[in-house]
């Protein structure tokens, strides 16, 4: 390990900081379209009919999809700290599968509302609608990616001196399970 | 020199390059616009006649331009990567690999926004802010790819200044040096880091709403358009919620490499350290909360005017502390005129004139008469070209040496410095005069308006000054490129400066310093009773300590 991976001035690991970092600026992100769909909404009406158009079941199974995967990603860590190899190569693959479980459902979504007509051109709540579950839907496929690539290494068995990365890349996946939180009531329950 | 090099030294020239080849590309659009001004429908010489849509385009482009790929890319990318790890002792940023990738994406946002200007359609002519509905139908300005390009370029680079900032931001807080303490950094890493801070936290909601315009125009959403229940306003907020913290992004570092010379050449200690940082953090609060200062005239909700006007002249308070302790760092100093202090002390002297008129635009009563006129154009560019040029030459003649290893030509850099000065106030001050007249920005053709023909003496004025004041950067290139091969050598500390990376030889190593500095002291104790000369290093132990 070069003085530069061990250097820590504030006794933080360094890659923790700059994952903080990374979070804190994605924040403003999803927060500038949240408050846009808030301000915009009280500002006009006929937003919950639009919103009653929508697969409230199957958002919900899927929010059920969302939030286990963060308990295997917890899991792996657990596994992580406890020197687990074998229990670490499956909560990963497990939280991989059920990243994309919730992709596909998100799919199926999607087809079934544009199949009734409710494009992303239908109307204000339809653009909002695709616009943040569609950035959504992309900070979890980023999360699958990087999942995978902590898989692969830890099935080559040389993720050992990396294994901190999987804290990590727990920090971000529980970070896009949290704007999921935020994205369910906003258009499913309102 | 390996171009795909992880040292930050290496990236941070890599973004200077690119941000002085942009810097090129921005005056000549400004010389095809301000000869357009002047001569209205008459050919460009070098170039040809220039249409209204085209003039759009050239106007949209220079702000696009100056605003993202060149100051940001000089200041904060170049002087903040290469000054960063070496001021506060560090071997390199704390993710070297995230630091080229970040160069490697504003590389590809360079070349897209390079590409815009030759796809069908021209490239984008909306303003360099973007306003819908304008910019979110292809029809309404006849550039189609162009915009979408455009929005691209914008969000890598976004992207990748996120990346810079991380890394900017992790480096300082872990890889000090021993002793390197919060309150011994040199300002300039304060106000990189809080220029950092205030990009990461304002970009995000602009890039979701880039996101949200490039569907607009791709996918046929309608967040901006009012026919499908948007809002074209919301779009305002989204752009200047970020729009002015990101001012301060640009100006902040500018200021700050000003502060770092001000000391050297006046060999005394900064005055009031603390109450600058302390003034930093504050102005950067503050920005989150002056952002439409930008929308009086927008037809958004008229309760909100006041409180913007109120924090707008507020956040004069920290800067014109800043200012003050500037103006008393020089105070009975024994102050040497040499070229980087001759661009300081230019940027000092004409951003306290930008501020000034900066009131005076925050002020609603006031602001309802000048908005989009060109007295606001005459401000911007004594804020911002004074951050950018005058403080980024400061920079530039400054760590010169450190960055190549040779001395510039003090001569024809005090030619480049007397030059600039003379025909930016030139250009610059009668345009104030312009916009009271009632001149708007971004129209093609004064002339087409009957109260504006008696204007036109001044703006041909303007023109003529414009093209004399690009004609001064001759010296600066020429300087440049022959101090690259035939400069004097440079010492480790030909300025006889306090902080780390004059510790280090001229060019740096590839991990900086031969040995890891330890820091005993703040960076600017100059004519300290102390030490025989009459400056301290940084790593020099105290006296007690060595009897």
């Amino acid at each position: 390990m070069s003085r530069s991976e061990s250097l820590t001035m504030t006794g933080i690991p360094t890659g923790k900081v700059g994952m903080w970092w990374f979070l804190a600026s994605e924040i403003p992100v999803f927060g500038g379209l949240i408050a846009s769909y808030v301000v915009v909404r009280l500002g006009s009406g006929g937003w919950s009919d639009a919103s009653s158009h929508l697969n409230f079941s199957l958002a919900l199974a899927n929010t059920f999809v969302l939030l286990t995967s963060s308990l295997t990603m917890v899991l792996a860590f657990a596994a992580v700290e406890e020197k687990k190899p074998r229990r670490l190569q499956a909560n990963l693959l497990l939280t991989l599968l059920l990243g994309l479980t919730f992709l596909m459902i998100k799919g199926f979504e999607y087809a079934g509302e544009i199949g009734h007509g409710f494009t992303p051109g239908a109307g204000i709540f339809w653009s909002f609608y695709y616009g943040m579950t569609g950035l959504h839907a992309l900070h979890v496929l980023g999360g699958i990616v990087v999942n995978l690539v902590l898989l692969v290494a830890a099935l080559r068995d040389t993720l050992r001196p990396n294994e901190h990365r999987v804290e990590l890349a727990g920090l971000y996946w529980h970070f896009v399970d949290i704007v999921w939180i935020f994205l369910f009531p906003l258009l499913y329950l309102t | 020199m390996n171009i795909f090099s992880t040292d930050h030294k290496v990236i941070a020239k890599q973004y200077l390059s690119v941000g002085l080849f942009w810097a090129i590309m921005g005056g000549l659009t400004a010389y095809m616009i301000r000869w357009q001004l002047a001569y209205p429908d008459t050919e460009v010489p070098g170039w040809g006649f220039v249409a209204p849509d085209f003039y759009n385009m050239l106007v949209t482009m220079h702000g696009t331009i100056m605003v993202f790929f060149v100051a940001m890319p000089i200041l904060l990318a170049a002087f903040g990567n290469f000054l960063i790890p070496l001021m506060i002792g560090a071997q390199d940023m704390a993710f070297p690999r995230l630091n080229r990738l970040s160069f490697w994406v504003f590389a590809l946002a360079s070349v897209i926004l390079l590409v815009s200007f030759f796809v069908p359609g021209g490239a984008a002519s909306a303003g360099w802010t973007g306003y819908p509905p304008l910019s979110a139908k292809a029809e309404y300005t006849g550039v189609h790819w162009g915009l979408n390009l455009w929005l691209l370029a914008l969000a890598l680079e976004f992207a990748s200044f996120l990346m810079g900032g991380v890394n900017f931001l992790t480096t300082a807080i872990n890889f000090r040096a021993p002793g390197m303490t919060f309150f011994r950094l040199p300002l300039v890493v304060w106000m990189q880091l809080t220029a950092a801070v205030l990009f990461m936290l304002s970009v995000g909601p602009l890039i979701a709403g880039a996101v949200m315009l490039l569907m607009d125009r791709v996918i046929g959403t309608t967040f901006f358009l009012p026919e499908g229940g948007g809002q074209p306003l919301l779009w305002q907020h989204l752009f200047w919620f970020f729009g002015h913290p990101e001012v301060y992004v640009i100006l902040l570092p500018g200021l700050g490499l000003v502060l770092e010379i001000l000391p050297v050449f006046s060999r005394k200690p900064i005055f009031g350290y603390r109450a600058i940082i302390y003034s930093t953090i504050v102005a950067g609060m503050l920005s989150f909360v002056v952002w439409a200062h930008h929308q009086f005239l927008s037809g958004m909700d008229p309760r909100l005017v006041m409180p913007f006007s109120i924090t707008t002249i507020l956040i004069s308070v920290p800067f014109a502390l800043i200012v003050f302790a500037m103006i008393a760092t020089l105070w009975r100093g024994s102050i040497s005129f040499s070229t980087p202090m001759l661009f300081a002390l230019g940027t000092l002297s004409i951003f306290i004139l930008g501020g000034l008129t900066g009131i005076f635009n925050g002020s609603a009563p006031v602001d309802i008469y000048l908005h989009d006129t060109y007295f606001i154009v005459a401000h911007f560019h004594y804020t911002l070209f004074s951050a950018t040029f005058f403080a980024g030459f400061a920079g530039l003649y400054f760590w010169f040496p450190k960055m190549f290893g040779r001395m510039m030509s003090e001569t024809l850099g005090k030619i480049h410095f007397w030059l600039t000065f003379i025909f930016f106030n030139a250009v610059f001050l009668p345009m104030h005069f312009v916009g009271l007249g009632g001149m708007m920005r971004r129209i093609a053709n004064p002339m087409q308006y009957a109260f504006l023909q008696h204007l036109q003496p001044m703006n041909i004025f303007i023109t003529v000054a414009a093209i004399l004041l690009l004609l001064s950067q001759i010296p600066f290139v020429i300087n440049f490129f022959w101090s690259l091969r035939a400069g004097k050598r440079a010492e480790r500390n030909p300025w006889q400066a306090n902080t780390l990376e004059w510790t280090a030889l001229s060019p740096p190593l590839h991990d900086n310093f031969e040995r890891v500095p330890v820091v005993y002291r703040s960076p600017y104790e100059y004519s300290s009773p102390e030490s025989p000369e009459d400056w301290l290093p940084q790593d020099r132990p105290p006296a007690v300590a060595q009897s």
